[in-house]
């Protein structure tokens, strides 16, 4: 039994039934999950969740299905680690990285979308599940799809990283390679899913899809013992995992878990690709859309769908935002992996350079708790390292020659 | 030779549910206005007051018309546009 009565416009307010529809027939806003928080407030309870497995469906009744999940029951839960050595590093007193680079299945926060995504599309019946992708959701699509028993097509641009398509292949999914860039794959998986009955995971399921990312929020706060950080970094392409996180952090305000909501929310993005850092900086209500160029490729919306409530929250927790250049991307990953043992894809890097800045800026408070979200693995875009990392040092094999070596590397 | 104009599905019940209907060459909002003619209500759909909606996308040639001229993008003889909501994305206004 699911609390979700309707699903309503975010912009209108009309309200319509629970359908595989994304976008308001009148004003073309978006629709959005309508719960009922009354009857989750007695069910949904800290002891409740306590109980429960440590998955991301700990928290199903904030979450739109109605039955009983279908995947995703060792996703969720990723760690939230201590920072202590990158704290020092940065000048501040208490920092954590929420850690979804080990997210089971697929490496990504997207294991948590997918799973609520793929359940809901079990439930209306769809037998076949697509999705446009830069990389991670494509992973996940034809990762957990295989584990649902569907059909899968997954989009990508043509571009990218070799890693990251063999990545997906490997679950057997339709993978379609599109000449152009996301936005250009986005557009073209819209004109599709119009014609094809499919279950597009970011498109007419977009509105179930999306609410898994307020898994991630959720842990955030029960990982600090039902407290509220004071800062929470996010790494923006579309802009709906912040929008998200902020939701779930004023949900659990509404409902009880937490006693006092006064977190800031800060937006990151790569300079390459930053509508929303720019619209925020520049004081614009509206975003404009640019044309990507940076390596980090999993952040490279130019069109971000969710950029304008994106905004909305940010100005709501009273945080802010900032975008960084790919030498100072690729630097992060190393400080990351170097003081933590956390191996970031390039988002992960945008995230803590991000942060470090806003740090030095004196926009983030330096006592914290300060919280950076790592969505994704650095397996999968090894390549964006290439020539940036320390040499490799080859010996013959003989003492002699190690320690000729080990002369020049100094200890 | 004319525009072809591809509806999106919440557009297909003004359109008598045709997927991609015809219009004379213009400005894309002359083609807006051309087409609320021929499928009265269309055009406050799509737009308020002269300028296209906050959440509608449209794309000439597969190119979004804000990195072209925007509402006084001109459409030509054989060239294609898409109107497809942009979710819940901003617009550059």
């Amino acid at each position: 039994m699911g609390y979700v009565s309707a699903l309503r416009c975010r912009e209108c307010a009309r309200e319509y039934p629970v359908e595989p529809i994304y976008v308001c027939e009148f004003c073309f806003g978006p629709l959005e999950a309508v719960y009922d928080y009354e009857r989750i407030k007695k069910a949904l309870t800290r002891e409740a969740i306590a109980k429960r497995p440590r998955n991301l469906w700990r928290y199903r009744e904030l979450l739109p299905i109605e039955g009983e999940p279908q995947v995703g029951f060792d996703s969720g839960m990723s760690p939230l680690v201590r920072a202590e050595r990158l704290a020092k590093i940065l000048g501040v007193k208490e920092l954590y990285i929420k850690d979804d680079t080990v997210m089971h299945p697929t490496l990504s926060f997207k294991d948590r979308v997918v799973s609520v995504a793929l359940t809901r599309a079990k439930e209306f019946g769809f037998d076949t599940v697509a999705c446009a992708s830069t990389g991670n959701l494509a992973h996940s699509v034809s990762a957990l799809g295989a584990r649902a028993g569907l059909k899968r097509f997954v989009f990508i641009p043509a571009s990218l990283e070799q890693s990251k398509i063999i990545a997906s292949l490997v679950y057997g999914p339709n993978l379609i390679a599109v000449d152009g860039n996301y936005d250009d794959v986005n557009r073209l998986c819209s004109e599709i899913a119009n014609k094809y009955r499919w279950a597009f995971v970011n498109i007419n399921i977009r509105p179930y899809y999306a609410e898994g990312s307020k898994t991630l929020g959720f842990e955030i706060l029960e990982q600090l013992g039902w407290k509220a950080p004071a800062s929470v970094v996010i790494p923006c392409a579309s802009g709906s995992l912040l929008t998200k996180i902020w939701k779930a952090f004023k949900e659990s305000e509404k409902i009880g878990l937490i006693d006092k909501l006064d977190s800031k929310i800060y937006a990151a993005q790569a300079t390459g690709c930053s509508p929303i850092t720019t619209a925020l900086k520049e004081g614009r209500e509206v975003i404009r859309p640019v044309k990507p160029g940076t390596i980090a490729k999993s952040l490279a919306i130019g069109n971000p769908a969710d950029g304008f409530y994106a905004l909305l929250a940010i100005k709501e927790s009273g945080g802010w935002g900032e975008d960084v250049p790919d030498e100072e991307i690729i630097n992060a990953m190393k400080l990351l992996a170097g003081s933590e043992g956390i191996f970031a894809e390039t988002a992960g890097g945008v995230t803590l350079a991000v942060t470090k800045k806003l740090i030095e800026q004196g926009k983030i408070d330096r006592e914290g708790p300060i919280i950076v979200c790592v969505t994704g693995n650095g397996l999968k875009t090894q390549e964006a390292l290439q020539g940036h990392t320390a040499p490799v040092h080859h010996i013959k094999p003989n003492l002699a020659s190690f320690e000729d070596v080990l002369k020049n590397i100094g200890r | 030779m004319s525009v072809k104009v591809r509806i999106p599905t919440p557009l297909q019940r003004l359109t008598g549910g045709k997927e991609e209907v015809e219009a004379a060459p213009g400005k894309v909002m002359d083609i807006v206005n051309k087409l609320d003619e021929q499928f009265p209500g269309i055009g406050e759909r799509i737009s308020e007051g002269g300028k296209i909606r906050r959440f509608v996308n449209i794309y000439v040639n597969e190119e979004d018309i804000r990195f072209l001229q925007a509402e006084e993008t001109e459409v030509k003889d054989g060239d294609e546009v898409s109107i497809v909501p942009a979710i819940a994305g901003g617009r550059d206004r």
